[in-house]
């Protein structure tokens, strides 16, 4: 079983990330579960969101307290949230952040950085004081499941999902994905 | 088909397939998407039904109510202080034989305030005259919802039933539902027909009257009757319903029993992770294994005892509490065993209310606990409460 564990604000999206990883993981025959996490949601606080795919029925549903993968939708919360807590040993992280992987600080972890933030704007995804960032992340941990052999799911699969369940701006959110993925730095 | 849907949309969807003519609704965390799903199905024309918005829980289960005696089939959702509001209806709903079915989101109640999960909701309307089913995942919840209909429909029945999922752990969580078509649900659950509670202007009847003393009790009498037989045609619908959709469901569904010593008894979304554990104290040689109910009401005591037998300790766990007692399940349990020759050591545990996540090692520790009293044979501490503060109370 792959665990991932989001971290973003409210508003940016987080949990319907989870959620897309989760269908593209369906489309690639897997079991899936994703949930927020259960808190109450304000815009800009940090909130968290999982996924768990298996190759059988996942029966668990604790929250994830040890992820295979972190996913950052904000490098500043990386300040005020542990966002590597419990991470597994050979886990990988994908930040959507301006900054190279190894200007993060993060030891013994396998890493992607991707600017989701310019490429979300340039395509129209919310404002530059609030983008949504989810779909372009998932591009980039589509890219970094790859690299790293950790969680893998197909870009073709998360643009499939992009397409079918979101509901505005489905084109423009596969592009963003498409080119965070071309556009992901690793470390 | 199969999708990958939250349990209030596994929910929304079940109930839109039993095509109920009336939904009232006042929206509560975190059932809130079942109403925004249904009032869409309504708007869209997926749905032919009224969808009443009502200025409280107590009036949508009233509007169901009322709807419910002109002879339709009515659907609405709640959870945690809507479902205590609508209490004093849940009694005349029962008690005027309407067949309701509403889905709980199974939260704490307040005070302090909390919208997470845990029963003791469904728990404080156990005596109401409900049938209650009980959700491990999404996909219980939309079987189970079909099901209930059928159950309560049924002219040896004639009880309103609510189908409970768990706040988020169920109800925004999204994992894998197969939703059958229009069409099977159709050939399951045909149209309600209404045998007794309908509005004929050619042959008007009363409805909800007063029953004096001479008769009242024969009200009650035949309610709890109706409960009993519900035991049979619960059996019957779990059947018809594995033959026509390939699910099985069980009043008490037995896991890894057969030479089980410690049976842990669980109920709804906490049991997956309880099954975890059992795996793997099963793999260090622990003879464990669980049982869990998914029909509270009526309660299966006969079903319950068989799955225990030849069990040395059942470990009852609650994800609520009744105050000055223990576990309501645990009472429950207790007093089907009462007269029982053979009866395993019975042990209670309170974890999980107000949403704290019960984990792997929860139920180990349980586990651990078991041993410790099946050692000695003695229950000195009937009831735990596990994964608190004790040092935080004083």
């Amino acid at each position: 079983m792959i665990e991932v564990r989001f971290h973003g604000r409210g508003g940016q999206g987080a949990v319907t990330a989870a959620r897309l990883l989760a269908v593209a993981a369906f489309k690639e025959g897997k079991y899936v579960q994703s949930f927020p996490m259960f808190g109450i949601e304000r815009r800009g606080a940090p909130v968290m969101a999982f996924l768990r795919m298996d190759d059988k029925q996942i029966r668990i549903r604790s929250q994830v307290y040890e992820p295979d993968a972190i996913v950052v939708l904000d490098d500043k919360l990386i300040k005020a949230v542990n966002v590597c807590e419990g991470l597994k040993s050979g886990g990988m992280g994908v930040i959507n952040t301006k900054r190279k992987p190894s200007e993060i600080g993060f030891k013994d972890i396998k890493m992607a950085t991707v600017d989701a933030t310019s490429i979300a704007v340039k395509h129209g995804l919310g404002s530059k004081a609030a983008p949504i960032v989810n779909t372009a992340i998932l591009g980039a941990y589509a890219r970094a499941a790859e690299e790293f052999g950790v969680g893998k799911i197909g870009i073709d699969s998360i643009v499939k999902a992009i397409m079918e369940s979101v509901p505005s701006k489905p084109n423009e959110n596969a592009d963003v994905a498409k080119e965070a993925y071309e556009k992901s730095i690793f470390a | 088909m199969k999708q990958v849907i939250e349990g209030n949309q596994a929910v929304a969807i079940g109930a839109k397939l039993c095509r109920p003519k009336v939904i009232a609704s006042y929206p509560i965390t975190p059932s809130t998407h079942i109403p925004e799903l249904i009032s869409e199905f309504v708007a869209n024309g997926e749905l032919d039904a009224e969808f009443i918005n009502v200025e409280s829980e107590h009036s949508a289960i009233s509007a169901c109510l009322g709807a419910q005696a002109t002879g339709v089939r009515t659907f609405t959702a709640t959870g945690s202080q809507g479902l205590a509001l609508m209490h004093e209806i849940l009694y005349v709903a029962a008690g005027m034989r309407l067949p309701i079915v509403i889905s709980v989101a199974n939260r704490s109640l307040s005070a302090p305030l909390n919208i997470w999960g845990d029963n003791c909701d469904t728990m404080a309307e156990r005596d109401s005259g409900w049938l209650q089913f009980h959700s491990e995942r999404n996909q219980d919840a939309l079987d189970l919802v079909i099901q209930a209909y059928k159950i309560a429909e049924n002219k040896e029945v004639l009880l309103p039933a609510m189908v409970t999922i768990d706040a988020y752990s169920l109800t925004h969580t999204y994992e894998i539902v197969d939703v059958p078509s229009q069409e099977e649900v159709d050939a399951f659950l045909p149209g309600y027909k209404p045998l007794h509670a309908c509005l004929d202007p050619e042959n008007p009847i009363t409805q909800g009257a007063c029953a004096m003393p001479e008769d009242y009790m024969e009200f009650k009498y035949a309610q709890q009757k109706a409960m009993q037989t519900a035991e049979k045609v619960v059996d019957d619908v779990f059947e018809e319903f594995e033959n026509k959709f390939g699910r099985k469901y069980r009043k008490i569904e037995p896991y890894r029993t057969d030479d089980a010593e410690i049976i842990l008894l669980t109920m709804g979304s906490m049991t997956g992770t309880a099954r975890e554990a059992v795996d793997k104290l099963r793999e260090r040689g622990t003879k464990v294994g669980l049982a869990k109910i998914t029909v509270f009401r009526p309660f299966p005591k006969k079903e319950l005892i068989t799955v225990t037998k030849g069990a040395n300790l059942l470990a009852v766990i609650d994800r609520n509490i009744s105050l000055g007692l223990g576990g309501a399940t645990f009472a429950d349990v207790s007093s089907a065993y009462i007269n029982a020759a053979d009866r395993p050591l019975i042990l209670n545990t309170i974890l999980g209310l107000g949403g704290r996540d019960p984990t792997v090692e929860n139920f180990c520790e349980i586990v651990d606990r078991s041993k410790e009293v099946m050692k000695t044979g003695k229950v000195e501490r009937p009831v735990e409460w596990i994964n608190v503060r004790k040092e935080d109370v004083t």
